[in-house]
């Protein structure tokens, strides 16, 4: 029985070996459903013959994974929430990366008369004074926070009556507003794979407040020396290379480029 | 939005065209849960002959406990190992969370309480007399039990072929444990909540095609083999 039981652990073991030790990748939902780390990550792997497993999550989630040492490195939208993480050294090396920004999409006819408004807290107000159907994300996300804080600043409290809180990924939000009728925000990345789907329409965008910026952070090693440090910071130092930010500059969803880099300040 | 029949036709072509992405991920599913099945089977069915022929007080209190594990579901099975595998967790440093193994376990553990309750009801149906026979003729007991195994074989077969489909078929421990990593730990029913996430239902209707039929076969194969058994006995 114990023979038994020391070749099933050897076995279990062997399956879960693999030749170069994976660099995880934990991220957000709105950046994997963009596509664009199928595009990027293949340059990456071929250059420096590492293995990059992507999971994705909302932003809290992601952040989470690395504070448990569960990923080498995070990709995240939530500036703050990347400080807190650093300054209570779960992780090191915040390097921003790249920003695209937040939409407000809602039904095409548009009974909150939001179009054209052009200003994010000022629509959410009008959306919430005509208690029109507004779905939020409600999963601790990067795009989750955004949203509580612009309600934040427009001095609402979100009611039940009209707030539907989903607990959901933005592809499946989006889809679930398309339904309802109802208004929701989104990023730019998930609402242009995501459009052609819906008869939803942009409704508010270009706000400064609606700015989405992306950072990348390695889990620190000093709370966890297991952890692939090495792989996550050749792969923090590959996206920030010159031609990590051209690769992602040069990416195109439905025609249009998505990211603006920032990692090189010319 | 696409119609029903322009959504299926999409996904037959996605099927027959080789898309070899989604075969792939196919291939994954099964393969996992192949792995489950089998390192489970021999333990299922020893603990079932066990219960069976076993003479302690408390068998019937650990087989409705089993019954009742039968309908656990996945998601809590799937916690259950995540707060385990967790770096911070007892098992972390066999830095098994996010990986195939992770899945194989979940499911091993899915589908062990199937292989126990179904094993002891198909063991239940041999005869007594197998037994007595066999050891009175001076058989050792491991071979005395593979001639009880052989005896109620079709039992036991549908005992394996429903854990199968019970783990073929789950997505809470897949996507917990795995966390559907592409290529790696993405398999069927995964890749499906995610392509439907993302809107694109024709790869999740491919998807679920391939599980359908396959449920299908099975189903088809275990009444095929219990008619077959009517003709022996």
């Amino acid at each position: 029985m114990n023979k038994l039981l020391f070749v099933f652990l050897i076995y279990i073991y062997c399956t879960g070996f693999v030749l170069a030790e994976p660099i995880r990748l934990a991220t957000t939902t709105s950046t994997e459903n963009s596509g664009l780390f199928k595009v990027l990550i293949p340059y990456f792997e071929k250059q420096t013959g590492n293995v990059v497993h992507i999971l994705s999550f909302g932003t809290g989630q992601a952040l989470r994974m690395g504070q448990e040492g569960n990923v080498d490195v995070v990709l995240v939208h939530a500036p703050k929430d990347e400080m807190r993480f650093v300054d209570a050294g779960y992780g090191l090396n915040r390097r921003s990366l790249m920003f695209n920004d937040f939409v407000i999409v809602g039904p095409a006819n548009d009974p909150a008369n939001i179009l054209g408004e052009n200003n994010a807290v000022r629509s959410l107000q009008k959306i919430a004074r005509g208690k029109h159907l507004f779905v939020s994300r409600g999963d601790d996300s990067g795009t989750h926070k955004k949203e509580l804080y612009l309600w934040k600043k427009a001095n609402w409290e979100p009611e039940l009556s009209w707030y539907r809180e989903v607990g959901q990924g933005m592809g499946r939000v989006l889809q679930m507003a398309n339904e309802l009728r109802a208004y929701t925000i989104t990023d730019r990345g998930t609402w242009l794979v995501m459009s052609s789907k819906l008869s939803l329409k942009v409704l508010a965008e270009g706000d400064a407040e609606l700015y989405n910026p992306y950072s990348i952070i390695a889990v620190n090693p000093a709370r966890y020396p297991s952890i692939n440090y090495l792989g996550a910071m050749s792969l923090i130092a590959w996206l920030t290379s010159v031609e990590g930010q051209n690769r992602i500059r040069n990416f195109r969803l439905e025609g249009q480029p998505l990211f603006i880099p920032t990692a090189i300040k010319n | 939005m696409n119609s029903l029949l322009f959504t299926i036709q999409q996904a037959l072509q996605l099927l027959l065209y080789g898309d070899t992405e989604l075969w792939s991920i196919v291939l994954l599913s099964f393969s996992v849960s192949l792995k489950a099945i089998l390192l489970t089977t021999p333990f299922g069915l020893l603990l079932a002959f066990g219960l069976h022929h076993g003479n302690f007080t408390g068998i019937r209190f650990i087989l409705a406990f089993f019954n009742s594990l039968l309908s656990v579901p996945t998601v809590v099975v799937g916690l259950f190992l995540y707060v385990l595998l967790t770096r911070q967790g007892p098992f972390g440093d066999l830095k098994l969370l996010f990986t195939q193994s992770a899945m194989v376990i979940g499911q091993m553990i899915l589908c062990f309480p199937v292989l126990v309750a179904l094993g002891y009801a198909a063991i239940q149906a041999a005869d007594r007399r197998v037994w007595e026979t066999s050891r009175t003729l001076g058989a050792p007991t491991w071979y005395t039990i593979l001639t009880i195994f052989y005896e109620v074989r079709f039992g036991l077969l549908a005992a394996v072929l429903t854990g199968f489909g019970r783990v073929i078929s789950e997505v809470g421990i897949s996507m917990m444990v795995g966390g559907n990593i592409m290529g790696y730990t993405r398999n069927i029913t995964t890749a499906i909540a995610l392509e439907t996430s993302k809107g694109e239902f024709a790869q999740g209707i491919a998807l679920g095609l391939v599980l359908l039929s396959f449920s299908f076969l099975l189903t088809a194969f275990l009444s095929y083999i219990q008619s077959k058994k009517v003709v022996i006995t």
